[in-house]
């Protein structure tokens, strides 16, 4: 399964993403996307020592998949911290256009339910 | 309200400029995330979902104009433009920079605020009754008490690496609106026969994954005995609590391991160890105390209003807004206002800082210059003149804060849940909004009667869903969010712990689920009179299991 590494960023608390750059991005859709266990292992390796030189604090690997052809964290948690609220879609990554393309949805009511 | 002397103020500004350091390390790399996050988390800062969050304590629910304006300024300046109002009376920024916290914390301390104690394994901020002082039903104001309880509890040395959390609150009214039994000390001010101050003592309440309402463990404690009482608990559990297992280590599973009795006599016996006049509690300090808290003079006026009633006659929306949201005042002529801050389709306890603005003004204008934060992440306008109720009524209306649905289905707790929190298992926000809109602030809602729907994202329970009449606890199930019911829980001086009525709904049905709930409950209701939880008092779970489970033959709905 393709994983991305994610930290929060010292100073401000800012959700980033690891870059193919090995530097950090706002945007999910910079995130260097890790084919194997192996790759991320190296990455989270590499953020480790960004928390090390006090860059970013608390790096994890988190899990992605295709959705729509488009790469998307698999976690509802995960989609939700990479874009924003879902209750508030002027807040966080989703607008400033750094959320991943296909993002978490609004729940839409059921209608029809025999009870 | 209670004012900082001059060993508060300076108390106050140490303690930024101590942070200030503190921070300073922190970013320059001399201190590790390790170091530092006892320190930032005593002052109040959590590293959240999306950014660092700063829960700032308002005692006791109390502020003045002046605080509510510093509120709004530091949701201006320094996060996103709004804030949130918490079931601990606290308020949460979102997104606040690190770098920011120091200078956030000074401009705090200009208005005598602060964010010590907010987290950490320490004695949090003191929540009482939010009618505090003007409730037509109270013995006595219990934030005199509250307000000795910070003063005392603030750096406690001993109490300061406790096993867990520790939260005290303190009522002071007939009818218990601080949900004293959710809490580790519980305080309940009463009068003995003698008509003599003291306290019913509450020990080892607290819902999250394991739920308990507090037990009594004194009928009478005098007020000069409070400190010294309280410490001995604290003592027994700072010893006694268990510390190799954060989920068992709050005082109600000592409570519940140890017995009822078991530890009531180790509390007596540590209280009747110790040198009763080390902690004694002199009637003077209570004095002094108590006169910051002594009720504004308060001009004499008639018990009805013309201008209310000639309001009420023309204007539906205002008649609602009267009946839901004003109550009497222990001051004929005047009246105590909640602020809803559920607008249907909001997120309740979100207010933005031009709201907050319109707050603090209407408090200075109308309300003598007082803002109270609820439990229930509303505000109130303590002492409103009913004359000025008009005025009063389309200020907030035009900031979009005159919603008339307190206690009603829609005034509902949300923690802040998968939107915000890194703890979260579920989303709880949009679940409140959709049974607000759901249900609506018009007759239907009207129609259902008081009915208090609380919800948590995880097992936590900041949205103290188990003392919901309905309680909603979001969880995590192979992916997707799922909703457990509960039934039949209460907050108030007949406190229970709701039941699970059965298997969780999807995300797409809960609301449905609460729909079915609500309309088989409006369906056996001997009349209007008889409200939810008496409902279901009377006739339990299984009529409210037949609607959700066997009439839609054991599907989610």
């Amino acid at each position: 399964m393709p994983d991305v590494v994610t930290a929060s960023r010292l100073a401000d608390g800012v959700v980033v993403f690891l870059t193919a750059e090995r530097d950090w991005s706002e945007d999910f859709n910079r995130a260097a996307v890790l084919a194997d266990a192996a790759a991320s292992v190296a990455a989270l390796a590499r953020a480790k020592e960004d928390e090390e030189q006090n860059l970013v604090v608390d790096a994890y690997v988190v899990a992605v998949e295709i959705r729509n052809g488009h790469v998307v964290p698999k976690a509802l948690r995960e989609a939700i911290r990479a874009a924003g609220p879902t209750i508030r879609r002027d807040l966080g990554k989703q607008a400033e256009g750094h959320a991943p393309l296909s993002g978490p949805t609004a729940v839409v009511e059921a209608e029809h339910v025999s009870l | 309200m209670y004012h900082y002397d001059d060993f508060d103020q300076a108390f106050v500004a140490a303690r930024v400029e101590q942070f200030r350091d503190q921070v300073a390390r922190r970013l320059s790399g001399e201190l590790t995330e390790e170091q530092f996050r006892p320190h930032r988390l005593m002052n109040g800062l959590y590293l959240q979902l999306h950014c660092y969050m700063l829960r700032i304590a308002v005692p006791y629910g109390t502020l003045n104009s002046r605080q509510m304006r510093k509120l709004a300024e530091i949701a201006r300046r320094y996060d996103r433009g709004y804030g949130h109002f918490t079931t601990r009376q606290n308020i949460q920024f979102n997104w606040p920079a690190l770098k920011d916290t120091p200078d956030i914390l000074a401009e705090l301390a200009k208005v005598e605020m602060h964010a010590i104690q907010t987290s950490g394994n320490c004695i949090r901020n003191v929540t009482a009754d939010h009618y505090a002082g003007v409730a037509d039903d109270e013995i006595a104001d219990p934030r005199p008490y509250a307000e000795i309880l910070r003063q005392w509890s603030s750096l406690h040395p001993e109490f300061s690496f406790l096993p867990r959390k520790f939260k005290i609150a303190v009522n002071g009214a007939r009818h218990d609106r601080a949900v004293i039994q959710a809490h580790d000390i519980g305080l309940q001010v009463v009068r003995n026969d003698a008509g003599e101050l003291g306290f019913t003592v509450y020990v080892g309440g607290g819902l999250g994954r394991t739920p308990f309402l507090g037990r009594k463990v004194r009928d009478f404690l005098p007020e000069r005995d409070l400190l010294g009482y309280i410490e001995a608990i604290l003592r027994v559990y700072n010893l006694e609590g268990r510390r190799d297992n954060k989920y068992k280590a709050r005082i109600k599973i000592l409570m519940h391991e140890k017995s009822l009795d078991t530890l009531r006599a180790e509390i007596e016996a540590e209280f009747s160890a110790r040198d009763r006049k080390l902690l004694d509690l002199p009637a003077e300090e209570v004095a002094r105390v108590r006169a910051f808290f002594a009720p504004p003079e308060l001009e004499a006026k008639k018990p009805v209003s013309d201008r209310v009633e000639r309001r009420k006659g023309k204007d539906a929306r205002f008649a609602s807004f009267f009946a839901a949201n004003v109550r009497p005042h222990r001051q004929p002529g005047y009246v105590v206002v909640t602020v809803s801050l559920k607008a249907i389709g909001a997120p309740p306890g979100d207010a933005s800082a031009d709201q907050m603005d319109a707050v603090a003004d209407l408090a200075e204008d109308y309300s003598h210059d007082e803002v109270r934060v609820s439990h229930e992440q509303n505000l109130v306008l303590p002492y409103v003149a009913l004359d000025d109720l008009p005025a009063v009524y389309d200020r907030l209306a035009s900031v979009g804060l005159a919603e008339p649905n307190a206690g009603q289905i829609s005034d509902i707790i949300a923690c802040p849940g998968l939107d915000y929190c890194a703890l979260a298992t579920a989303r709880s926000i949009p679940i409140a909004q959709r049974i607000a809109q759901k249900f609506g602030d018009g007759a239907r809602a009207k129609s259902v009667g008081p009915l208090k729907i609380k919800i948590s994202g995880c097992i936590n329970a900041c949205g103290h869903h188990h003392v919901g009449h309905i309680g909603i606890l979001g969880l995590e199930r192979a992916g997707e969010e799922t909703y457990q019911i509960t039934l039949g829980g209460s907050g108030d001086e007949t406190a229970a712990i709701g039941q699970i009525v059965g298997p969780g709904f999807s995300s797409e049905n809960v609301v449905l689920a609460v729909e079915t709930i609500v309309e088989t409950y409006m369906g056996l209701r001997l009349g209007e009179e008889e409200t939810f939880l008496e409902a279901f008092r009377r006739v339990g779970l299984a009529p409210f299991k037949e609607a959700l489970y066997e009439r839609s033959a054991g599907q989610d709905i």
